[in-house]
């Protein structure tokens, strides 16, 4: 009965969605107010109905209701009733009905508040979205039912939604297939949410941008109302991949965060496109410019945004036949054009209205150093994209199979990478509309004299690579650079308000939230910049058996075997390998870790889990690979050792408070015209704002 | 002709002996020895995992055959030659540069470069016009909208003072 019920209302959703799309098309060219408002309620109403639907099958997941294929597939009689709960994101249907609930929660929020005020883009805004929910509603609808059931024909148990034939019964099997183990994991309880909430919210700017579009209106309105949910999209899109990286490196156990793995470029093209355009938009906001390139921007960020929920569903990518074989690829697909072609025949129509309303002046200018950042930024998508598609269009066109990995991508992004760290040193303190050598050169001599200086010590100190050099040099400008520019600030306020130093930094940040906050994340990439250069370079391995009481040596680590113990755990039907090693460093004992293998009986697989001692300096990382069963008398063991790999998540986490120091609700930000904002916090930042 | 055979003999001997030192040297390569090679290949069967770190069970035995072939005394470039003769070119972590494959490394740079040439263009269009009317006012310049004004008046004022 339940799983025909929430089908129904699944069905009901689908048909006010397309209601409410309609409705707010028709009424809005018809000049017919009441058919808009109905649009509008019909909107509201598609979220508690996906909620109720959501409802329905999270009741039937937890209550191991195995007729159902999809709780059959994602969930087992031993895995606990919270991950029940998260298996709703573990599996094709339900993560698609995840991405659609979220739309429409989003759209509802969007809807609800501030109707009035945005009057004249909403019904389109209404639209375009109700377009995309459709779509992904029915999708599970027709194509991905989640509320499939197994059904006896006779002896034969066949998938159905509805009873196949008169004579058929619902076939219950005794236990379900259980969560993919790599997933049983924290980090990966909340990953996909958020990568998908990071998703869905960049659907909000673009319905905004194309309601812009549509109705003509060639201003920053639609940036300035939804600077908010771009930030938010961007804050959790970036925190989707950053768990994504800890789950990998605490659970995959291959010694990193990041293997270039098609799936993470997916979730990282639209991160490119979207940072690109927070900071483009910015140029529109304060100068007037670039229109075309913002419309550009966000177009190919949506476009990314379902392009990359498609690379991760339809199976494209482990073979271009899987792809054609699934249901919902050429689908997926089929979207992906026509929106792409629907959203750039609207911008060429637009086009000459969103002419410049201002000029570039200088390359050197604040505008001019973002162009570049944007062109980095594109270059990195470029890079990543085509490497995607690479294999892909190879086993189409020439029938072998390639591999593009990690080699192709370093070699490519590093360059670009580090074009982007210089410029993130250089560019907040390049002014609007007018800069030079000699007042860019004034601002930044300082910096780069004490990153100079900071880099030849680490010539005696610490490495002599040049990579790392590179590296080091532009991280440390970009750090000395920017806590410059909170210190001017910080000063010039001071002396301009006579406050002291501390009260002066806060009021400075405090007023302007979505500057000092962009500073803070700048200083997050360069931490983050620190940890991936550890790794990239100066990552070490060793591997080795050893009989109990032997050790493995690497670097100022000694790793020596105690012992090992295998056991079951029969209510969650896993067995746990797990030795023990003692960790010495330069001889001296400090700790003792516990690598260890699970081995789920549910789903036959094993997870590695490495055992870890994190500091500063370095992450010593040891994954036990092998054992000798019957006489325990050795064990293989994998040891790493990733030098400054932590300074990844403390820059993670600094990113994190930057992002909500900048993105923090106050006053809604769409009611204050922004360019009244320019020269706040004292004299000194007008022209450098 | 007694001294050539005593020649020849002494290399025999000391090639047999030496021969006999990298026998017993390659006899055991270390696991560190076989990971080298195993992380610049993927298995064709676990997507996208290096070689070095699949748990899987074929992996496990692909990288018995990578020390199999190391203690036969195979070279680095041997035993990737045979896994791409007998897997394909996929077991690469990069396909190899030939034919088709050469759209894999070209098309990036090319695309960026033709990026890096319209922006750079596109600043020459900019600012030239600039040059134009440094004389003639701001006639030529789009109309700023109204929001616009003040800051552009107040920047300008500004930048006028620098100057």
């Amino acid at each position: 009965m339940l799983p025909e019920f929430g089908f129904g209302v699944l069905l009901v959703g689908f048909i006010v969605t397309v209601y409410s799309g309609f409705a707010a098309w028709y009424g809005v060219r018809n000049k017919s107010a009441s058919l808009v408002e109905s649009a509008r309620r019909a909107q509201l109403l598609t979220f508690p109905l996906l909620t109720i639907a959501a409802g329905v099958l999270i009741y039937l997941l937890v209550n191991n209701h195995f007729e159902v294929s999809f709780v059959y597939e994602v969930t087992s009689r031993s895995m606990p009733t919270y991950l029940k709960v998260t298996a709703w994101w573990g599996g094709q249907a339900g993560s698609l009905l995840f991405w659609a609930w979220l739309l429409a929660m989003f759209t509802s929020a969007v809807t609800v508040r501030k109707w009035e005020r945005d009057l004249e883009f909403l019904p389109w805004v209404i639209v375009v979205s109700s377009i995309t929910l459709a779509f992904f509603v029915g999708m599970v609808v027709f194509y991905e039912n989640p509320f499939t059931r197994f059904w006896d024909i006779g002896g034969q148990v066949v998938p159905s939604l509805f009873a196949p034939s008169a004579n058929a019964t619902v076939f219950t099997p005794d236990d379900g297939q259980g969560l993919n183990p790599l997933l049983r994991h924290p980090g990966m309880v909340i990953h996909p949410p958020m990568l998908y909430l990071g998703f869905v919210s960049f659907v909000i700017p673009y319905a905004f941008a194309m309601a812009a579009l549509i109705t003509g209106r060639s201003d920053d309105r639609w940036i300035r109302i939804t600077r908010r949910w771009t930030l938010w999209a961007w804050l959790f899109l970036s925190l989707g991949l950053v768990l994504g990286g800890r789950w990998a490196y605490d659970v995959l156990g291959w010694g990193g965060y990041w293997g270039w793995d098609p799936v993470e470029i997916a979730a990282f093209m639209p991160w490119l496109t979207g940072t690109a355009f927070l900071h483009s938009v910015m140029i529109q906001e304060k100068r007037g410019l670039l229109k075309h390139w913002n419309m550009i921007l966000i177009i190919l960020t949506y476009a990314l945004v379902v392009f990359g929920t498609f690379l991760t569903r339809s199976g494209v990518l482990s073979s271009v036949h899987a792809f054609a074989n699934s249901p919902i690829g050429p689908l997926f697909m089929a979207f992906v054009s026509l929106t792409l072609i629907a959203s750039v025949a609207l911008l060429i129509k637009r086009w000459p209205e969103l002419k410049s309303e201002t000029e570039m002046k200088s390359m050197l200018s604040r505008e001019a150093l973002f162009l570049f950042n944007n062109l980095l930024f594109m270059g990195i998508l470029i890079v990543c994209f085509w490497g995607v598609i690479s294999p892909l269009a190879s086993e189409l066109f020439t029938g072998t199979k390639i591999t593009v990995g990690p080699p192709y991508y370093e070699r490519a992004t590093g360059p670009l990478f580090a074009g982007l760290l210089f410029l993130m040193a250089i560019a907040p303190l390049s002014a609007w509309g007018h800069s030079t050598v000699q007042t860019l050169g004034r601002a930044l001599w300082k910096s780069a004299l004490a990153a100079s200086i900071l880099t030849v010590g680490l010539v005696f100190t610490y490495t002599k690579n040049i990579y790392a050099l590179i590296g080091f040099f532009l991280i440390s400008f970009v750090f000395f650079a920017t806590v410059h520019e909170f210190w001017r600030g910080a000063n010039a306020r001071m002396k301009a308000q006579d406050e002291n130093f501390f009260a002066a930094l806060g009021r400075l940040m405090g007023r302007n939230r979505r500057r000092y906050g962009g500073y803070i994340i700048h200083i997050s990439m360069a931490l983050m910049a620190i940890g991936i250069l550890g790794i990239e370079i100066f990552q070490i391995e060793t591997q080795g058996t050893v009989a109990s009481g032997e050790s493995l040596e690497l670097a100022d680590y000694r790793v020596e075997y105690r012992e090992l113990a295998s056991w079951d755990d029969f209510g969650s039907a896993v067995n746990y390998t797990r030795s023990v090693v003692d960790i010495y460093e330069n001889g001296i004992f400090i700790g003792q870790l516990y690598p260890r293998i699970d081995y789920y009986y549910d789903s036959q697989q094993n997870m590695t889990i490495p055992g870890q001692h994190a500091t500063l300096k370095d992450d010593l990382y040891i994954l036990l690979v092998d054992w000798q069963p019957v006489s325990n008398q050795g064990a293989t063991f994998k040891i790493y050792v990733n030098p400054l790999v932590n300074w990844m998540w403390i820059g993670s986490l600094t990113f994190l408070f930057g992002l909500m120091f900048a993105a923090w609700p106050d006053k809604d930000p769409a009611d204050e015209p922004v360019r009244k904002r320019v020269g706040a916090g004292g004299r000194q930042a007008s022209a450098a704002d | 002709m007694k001294k050539l055979f005593l020649t020849l003999s002494l290399i025999l001997i000391f090639s047999v002996f030496f021969t006999g030192i990298a026998l017993a040297q390659d006899t055991a390569p270390s696991d560190d020895e076989v990971n080298a090679i195993a992380k610049q290949l993927y298995c064709p069967v676990c997507e996208n995992t290096p070689l070095d770190v699949c748990p899987t069970e074929a992996c496990r035995q692909w990288r018995e055959l990578i020390r199999d072939m190391l203690a036969e005394g195979k070279t680095e470039q041997e035993i990737k030659d045979y896994f791409v003769a007998n897997y394909g070119a996929r077991v690469l972590s990069e396909p190899p540069r030939t034919g088709f494959n050469w759209f894999v490394y070209i098309v990036p740079p090319v695309l960026i470069l033709i990026g890096a040439y319209i922006l750079f263009n596109s600043f020459r269009a900019w600012t030239k016009p600039r040059v134009a009317e440094s004389g003639a006012g701001r006639g030529k310049e789009a109309k700023p909208s109204a929001g616009d004004d003040e800051y552009i008046k107040r920047l300008e004022e500004e930048l006028k003072k620098r100057k």
